[in-house]
Order: C-alpha cells, then structure tokens, then sequence
C-alpha cells in the first residue's frame, strides 16, 4: 500500500529535521518577543506585530525571493559571510531553516501572545513579591498557565513549517538531502508523472495536518474549560 | 519605619505628583477617592512602576534611585490585591508555600502554622482555589504574603471585590495581622470605613497628590474631614469589651469610661478593641435625663461647633478621659440649648445604635494612639 522510496525517506527525514529545529528556534526566540507583544508599552509594538504577521498574507515566493537576495553570494549578509570565508546560504540546510522561521514566526507568536494577553500582570507580579526572579516565574507561573498557548504554538509552527513549498523553494531550491524537503518532493513526483508517489507523500501530509488541527483544537477547548 | 517617596508619573491627562515621607508603623490607610493615583503610588512604592527620576527609599534601604533599582522579588514586600490573585494551578498549601520557599531561612519570622492559625485557614490547606470562597481566599492571598516573611505589606484594597458579609469576616483578621505579625501595612482604600476600623494613621490623597498624612484620630477630630463626606461623622473609641452580662449586653471600657453595647458575636478578641459612634445617633443634653430608654449617659464637655450648610452643626466634645466624641446635632437645637464651646453636657448613645456586630472590632495596638 505505502511503499517509500529511499528518497522519500531522506526528504521525510528532512521535513521533520527542519519542522524541528524551526520550532525549537520559534518558541525560544517567539516566547520573548511574545511577551514583550504582550505586555511592552513601547510605540514600536504595532509595527514589530505587523512584521510578525506579514507572511501570512504575502504569498510565500515574496519571502523566499527577498531572503535569496538577502542571503545569496552577492546578498548583504550572504556577501558578509563570503568574505569572513564561509558560504553564502542560499540552497543551503541553514539558508532554508531561517527561510522557515520568518515564514513559520505569525503561527508560533500569535498563540503565545494570546495566552499571554490572557494570563495577564497579575500573578507574574504576585510571583514577583513573593521572591521569584524572572526565570523561577517564567517555569512556575507563567509556563504552567498558558501551556495551551505553547502547545499550540509548538504544534502549529512544526505542522506549517511541514507545509511549506514556496519560500523554500526560492531559497533552497531542491537539492535531495539538503533542500528537497516533502512538499518540493511531491511538487517533483507530480512533474515527472509519479502520482503514485505523490499521492502517498501527499496522503501523508494530509493526515498528519488533520492530527495536528484536531490537537490544536482539542488543546484549546481543554483549556477554555479548565481556566476559571 | 520610613517611606520616602518622590515621583512624578504620567499617564495622558492624569499626573502622580508624589514628594512625601510616610511614618509607616501600624497601619497606613491611603485614602482617595478612585482615580485620585493611590494604587498608581502603590505600584511605584513596590517597583511595579518605575517612573525615570523617581526616588523610593524604606528605612535605610534604596528601592529606587539614580543609578539604583531593587526589583520586587527582592525588597521583600508582601502584595495582595483587590481580585483574586492566587496561583491557579497551584493548591492552598502550595500558593502559601510558595513565597516561603523563595525567603531565604534566616530572614523566615513566620511559619505555616502560626500564619494558618491567624488566618484561621488550616482546614483549607489541601483544596484547590478554585473551590474555596472569595473570603477564603483572600485570606489565603494573605497568609502567602505574610508568609515571605515581609517588611512591609502593601494591601491595594483587599476588600473591595467582596460582599458586606465576607468584608465584615475578614476585617477582624487585618486587624489582628497587622498586630500579631509585626509587619507595617500600607493600605490602599476609598472606604471611610475601612479606615475608622483598620488604620492608625491616613495619608489623604487627591489629583494625583498627598494632601496630608495624619494620625487617625487627629483625622477624626477635624470638622473637614474627607472621612466624613460620606457618611457624615464618626467617633472611633478604643477600649477592653467585656463578656456579656446576664441582660445580653457587654461592657466597652475605655479609660475607666464604661458604655453598655450589645454583644458582637464571633470570637472575642482579649486586645483593645474599637468602637464606632456615627456623630448623628449622639445626643447631647444639658443635663442628665432621667425615666429615657438610652442606656450610655456620658458627660462631655464641648470643645468646638462647626455649623454645616444644612441646619446641621458638627459637636466635637470630649469625654472625661479625653477621648474625642463627635456628635451631629441641628443648629436650632444648638441655639436652644445654648451649647456652646466650654459647655459641659451629657452625650446620650443608644446601645442599639452600636448594634451592627462589626461595629466592635479589635484595634492594631501596635503604635497607641496619641491622645490629646
């Protein structure tokens, strides 16, 4: 029934490499700015929102096209690190990782900053008088009330970074092992006639969408319900 | 112990503008009406804002100076706030424990028990708050407080979000805090009940400045007192309430001066206690009355008239030990009796009048108060 070539393998294996290592990035620099979205006063809060939320509205090669300039052999930071003597990082590993997170930051941002919104000042200011530094409050009281938030967070940015095809196709291109992740794989299979293949990797991505939804959906009810 | 305060803070029309030292032993009510920055300059005073240029210091400790800021979690200050603030996911016992587990052993003066048993919320320990009532939790919200151990606590009126009933629960146990636990309270209220129950001495705010700072009862011995634009007059005694006698009725002793008042109920607290006397359920007469239902006949001697803008005159008298009686009288009665300031007379107070169980209510013996 499914039957995975060695390739699909490898591009599976890369989808989840790079799912993973996005939303590790996502939540540690995402929680932060979040909170920051959250409860800052400074005017320059609405403009970061906005940034935040750009690529859910810009179509994907837009992004992927800027990052390519951006971080091609004659790009500025691409450029910057040819002459420090490293590679450029255009149709690279890293070059598509932080194509992700820019692509992937609206959907790990966004939970947390409604939880945050929602959890509010008060207990992290009482945890505050009671002794606790920033960190202590962070893991005893600000992490234990808005789970929810990071479980969708986690859940959302991993499954959308699963989904992505154009940015990475901009900037990575489609290089088996390093670039050609799932989508771009199914994107090749369906080019070259190969419905069988593409329509198991496609089945597979379906499914898992429809897991992580319902986990998302199924999260955020458990918590409307518990939290008084 | 003092606070010292000075900071201007900004927020679109309204301006903090704070300069003040506040002798802060006891309890210190902050009192304004809403809107007036009390809360505002609580959250300065705890470092929850931190307005440039501001200057907050404790005692010999700067909280806050030039080049200096002291976060919350260490100036070691105990908050509880009007809503429910307590740890959600957490259950009694761990919301108390968890600011005693953060204060470090050798600064710990208070431990579980002793904070449960003045709370009276041992039996709550294992719930979950969530299941436990608003006063309960208030309670619990200060037990927590006390039990990091503070130097001082700042209470953003902690009453406030409660039913009459509960506040009437929980007020003895503030009174009985503030006194076992040693700790000064800065309370944050717009209630002038609060303030002739609980505190020692009142800070007036208004606009976004401190008026005045004032012992209570100096504050209660001034004819334009923002204390009485509510509820018109009162009178705070302090003395020893007795057990009742066999007509139901105990004995309030202040200062070898007896008045007879019904019984309050709950548990009795051995301390002194207070007694509140509304200025218009005292009545003077020139001379003793005699074949009248009211029990407490007190001889006064009147020390100033302030007539009101309707027919009515504010009476400050003094009774024999010198303790400060308010009474609210018509002027046409005034001027029939011919009571002027000097006058000695006889301040007639209906047991009845003090009939409302939270009328008598333990006092904060921690600083007396000064007497005239």
């Amino acid at each position: 029934m499914i039957d995975l070539s060695p390739s699909d393998w490898i591009a599976i294996r890369l989808s989840l490499k790079l799912g993973f290592y996005t939303t590790v990035i996502l939540l540690a620099f995402g929680t932060p700015l979040a909170w920051w979205l959250a409860s800052g006063r400074s005017p320059l809060r609405t403009a970061v929102q906005t940034v935040v939320a750009l690529p859910i509205v810009l179509p994907p090669t837009v992004l992927g096209f800027y990052l390519l300039i951006l971080l091609g052999p004659r790009g500025w930071i691409g450029g910057t690190l040819e002459a420090m003597g490293f590679t450029h990082l255009a149709f690279t590993f890293p070059g598509i990782l932080i194509g992700s997170i820019f692509y992937s930051l609206p959907f790990a941002v966004q939970p947390l900053f409604q939880a945050f919104t929602a959890l509010g000042r008060r207990h992290v200011e009482v945890a505050a008088s009671l002794g606790a530094g920033p960190i202590d409050r962070f893991f005893t009281v600000i992490l234990p009330l808005t789970r929810g938030g990071f479980i969708v967070a986690a859940t959302l940015s991993f499954a959308h970074t699963l989904g992505e095809f154009g940015a990475i196709l901009m900037i990575g291109g489609s290089i088996p092992g390093r670039t050609k992740v799932l989508s771009i794989l199914i994107y090749d299979h369906a080019e070259a006639m190969n419905y069988a293949a593409a329509h198991q990797l496609s089945l597979i991505l379906l499914v898992f969408a429809f897991i992580v939804l319902f986990t998302v959906y199924a999260v955020n009810r458990r918590f409307d319900t518990v939290r008084p | 112990m003092n606070l010292e305060v000075t900071a201007r803070v900004h927020y679109g029309a309204f301006t903090l503008d704070v300069n003040d030292i506040f002798p802060l032993q006891g309890v210190t009510a902050l009192f304004g009406r809403s809107g007036c920055g009390k809360t505002t300059l609580l959250r300065v005073i705890a470092g929850l804002e931190r307005p440039r240029g501001a200057r907050v210091r404790y005692g010999d400790q700067t909280w806050q100076g030039d080049t200096k800021f002291i976060p919350l979690a260490r100036r070691r200050i105990g908050l509880v706030f009007q809503e429910d603030s307590l740890l959600p996911h957490r259950t009694v016992r761990g919301n108390l424990e968890y600011g005693y587990k953060r204060t470090p052993p050798n600064q710990r003066r208070l431990h579980l028990t002793d904070v449960c048993d003045l709370l009276g919320i041992r039996d709550l320990l294992d719930r979950r708050v969530d299941r436990i009532s608003g006063g309960q939790r208030q309670r619990v919200a200060l037990g927590r407080a006390l039990l990091c151990s503070p130097q001082l606590l700042l209470l953003d009126e902690p009453l406030a979000a409660l039913d009459t009933q509960t506040k009437r629960e929980i007020m003895p146990f503030l009174t009985r805090l503030s006194r076992e636990a040693r700790v000064p309270i800065l309370l944050v209220t717009h209630v002038p009940d609060e303030v002739e129950r609980l505190a020692d001495r009142v800070a007036f705010m208004h606009d976004g400045r401190v008026e005045r700072v004032e012992a209570l009862h100096d504050a209660l011995t001034r004819s334009d007192s923002p204390l009485f634009d509510q509820e018109g007059p009162v009178s705070v005694l302090e003395g020893i309430l007795s057990a009742p006698d066999e007509e139901g009725l105990c004995r309030f002793v202040c200062d070898g001066m007896t008045l007879r008042v019904p019984d309050p109920g709950g548990t009795r607290d051995s301390g002194l206690q207070r007694l509140r006397i509304r200025g218009r359920d005292v009545i003077l007469a020139v001379e003793d009355p005699k074949g009248i239902s009211v029990v407490n006949h007190l001889p006064v001697t009147i020390e100033t008239v302030h007539p009101g803008p309707r027919g009515e005159c504010l009476v400050i008298t003094r009774l024999s030990n010198g303790q400060a009686l308010l009474a609210q009288i018509t002027t046409s009665s005034l001027r029939r009796l011919g009571l002027v300031a000097g006058s000695r007379c006889i301040a007639l107070v209906k047991s009845l009048a003090l009939h409302q169980p939270a009328d008598v209510l333990p006092v904060s013996p921690v600083e007396t108060v000064p007497r005239p």
